[in-house]
């Protein structure tokens, strides 16, 4: 391992997952709220809704210290790729797995890439609905890796994550957060049933992860 | 100075000692020892030794510590209130102005002195501009109440509150150097009425003062509760530039307008459908839930003290 390598490794994340972490709770005040599933070192795919570029430090905050460190989140190349700063953000500092959303040779197929940091043990941290949200609807549908991940690498837990207010805290075409409270709601784990298809799989694990929505007095929130 | 200080330091550690060996007796004796309403009075008595641990280290700080320390409140606080309103997406600007604008300057105008300013920049000046920056946005959606929520939230949030460190802004004659104890007094009178109100409710509490908004508030606590801390006001005339008499009826004057402070609140959370208004403070709930009372004691208690003790 190269000297700038194992700074990066050693140092770097350490520090950089530790400190977005902290700074997630001084904004967010962020919660974990574990309602049908507990922290584990069970490796996991924790699935979660998607409408800001913080969702994901908000996730992992709420995840213990070791398990944050080797829980990796996967985050497209096309966005996150573009620039050597956002490049170093992603890559070096988040360990994110960058995929290519536009691919057309099935060697590019998003998939192996998700499947080469599964078979290394980490966990990951996936949005289904594969870009941020921005309609009115609150989960739009899913798309398909998170059944062929499930059918491929059974053992993974699949865990629905419900991140709470993030849009409000960070939305689209803002870089400064505003602070809001927080809270990650952690759903039962759903499996693919035997003999169940891709579409009944898709629609079961996206009803598991609405269903831990919030539902208070009218839509204020 | 020094020797109220170490009084009130002495008496606060006594009390909150007392209240934790009686709370120690109490879920040693219990049958069942995670009742609900044990766990919830122990983890009272500890966030009250860690709030009047923070409490004392901005005292020993002076006028920064607590300018500080308010300021941190007025964060927490703005944070639980715009969460629970309706907000939009255009909202963005003017709600990040609230957190990075509005509450520096408010708290650099106590911190500088500058009455004329600090009175009228949020009823005046963020009033008018804040529905000003909303309307610019071009979105008129729920307009009004988008705006009104935001005004309500400055206000209570920050105007309200910053007039707790503005005390020591106050020159009253013959008080010099000593107006950190009557922030002293205005907390323990407010706060003990609070503590006082849940006790005598807990013990006598048969007739609810305002059902429909808040179960917990009955007229045995309310009465028992503000008579017993307008006593204690009483008892720490020694604090003040008050009159022992004089200090019975601003503390009464002043847990009557924290009374008033928790049953907004509880009508502005019945009508957001929340039990607390966050989770900041173990056992006890939100900033806001702990601070409701002093946000409507505060500008009464400063306005007071300054018409009736300054010149």
């Amino acid at each position: 391992m190269s000297a700038a390598r194992a700074i990066r490794h050693h140092l770097l994340r350490p520090a950089a997952s530790v400190g977005l972490s902290a700074l997630a709770w001084a904004i967010t005040g962020v919660r974990p709220i574990w309602m049908g599933s507990e922290p584990s070192e069970r490796q996991r795919i924790y699935f979660a809704n998607h409408a800001s570029h913080g969702d994901f430090i908000l996730l992992s905050a709420c995840l213990p210290e070791s398990e944050r460190q080797r829980t990796r989140a996967v985050a497209a190349g096309d966005y996150w790729g573009k620039s050597r700063l956002r490049r170093f953000i992603a890559e070096d500092m988040l360990s994110s797995v960058l995929i290519n959303r536009n691919w057309t040779e099935p060697k590019d197929n998003p998939i192996n890439a998700m499947l080469a940091v599964l078979d290394q043990g980490d966990s990951l941290i996936l949005f289904p609905e594969g870009t941020r949200n921005m309609g009115d609807e609150p989960l739009m549908r899913f798309r398909s890796g998170l059944y062929n991940l499930a059918i491929m690498r059974p053992d993974v837990e699949l865990v629905p994550c419900w991140i709470e207010n993030m849009s409000r805290v960070l939305p689209k075409g803002h870089f400064l957060p505003v602070p809001l409270l927080c809270r990650v709601v952690f759903g039962p784990p759903v499996a693919v049933e035997r003999g169940e298809d891709r579409h009944d799989f898709l629609k079961r694990a996206h009803a598991a992860l609405l269903a831990l929505k919030p539902r208070l007095k009218g839509d204020r929130r | 100075m020094m020797r109220e200080t170490t009084l009130l330091i002495a008496g606060l550690a006594g009390v909150l000692t007392l209240a934790s060996i009686v709370a120690a007796i109490l879920t040693f004796r219990a049958p069942d020892r995670k009742n609900p309403a044990l766990v919830n009075l122990n983890q009272r008595i500890l966030a009250w030794w860690v709030m009047v641990a923070l409490i004392a280290i901005a005292f020993v700080f002076g006028k920064d510590g607590m300018t500080v320390l308010f300021a941190l409140i007025s964060f927490a606080a703005l944070r639980e209130f715009v969460t629970l309103t309706h907000t939009r997406r255009s909202d963005h600007w003017v709600l990040l102005a609230m957190f990075a604008v509005i509450i520096p300057i408010q708290y650099w105008l106590v911190w500088t002195a500058w009455y004329g300013l600090f009175t009228i920049f949020i009823p005046v000046y963020c009033f008018l501009l804040m529905p000003a920056v909303t309307a610019l946005q071009g979105d008129t959606e729920r307009f009004l109440e988008r705006v009104a929520a935001q005004q309500w939230a400055v206000m209570l949030a920050i105007y309200c509150v910053s007039h707790v460190p503005a005390l020591l802004t106050l020159q009253v004659p013959g008080f010099e150097g000593r107006n950190l104890l009557l922030i002293a007094f205005l907390i323990i009178v407010v706060q003990g009425s609070d503590v006082l109100q849940y006790i005598f409710g807990k013990l006598l509490g048969r007739h609810k003062v305002a059902p429909s908004v808040s179960p917990s508030k009955t007229w045995e606590g309310l009465i028992g509760g503000v008579a017993s801390a307008s006593l204690l006001g009483a008892a720490l005339s020694f604090l003040t530039p008050f009159s022992p008499i004089h200090a019975a009826i601003v503390a009464f004057l002043v847990c009557l307008m924290g009374f008033l402070g928790g049953l907004v609140a509880s009508a502005i959370k019945r009508d957001q459908g929340v039990k607390d208004w966050g989770h900041l403070i173990e056992g006890h709930g939100g900033m806001l839930d702990r601070a409701d009372s002093l946000v409507f004691a505060a500008p009464v208690f400063f306005h007071i003290v300054r018409y009736f003790w300054t010149v």
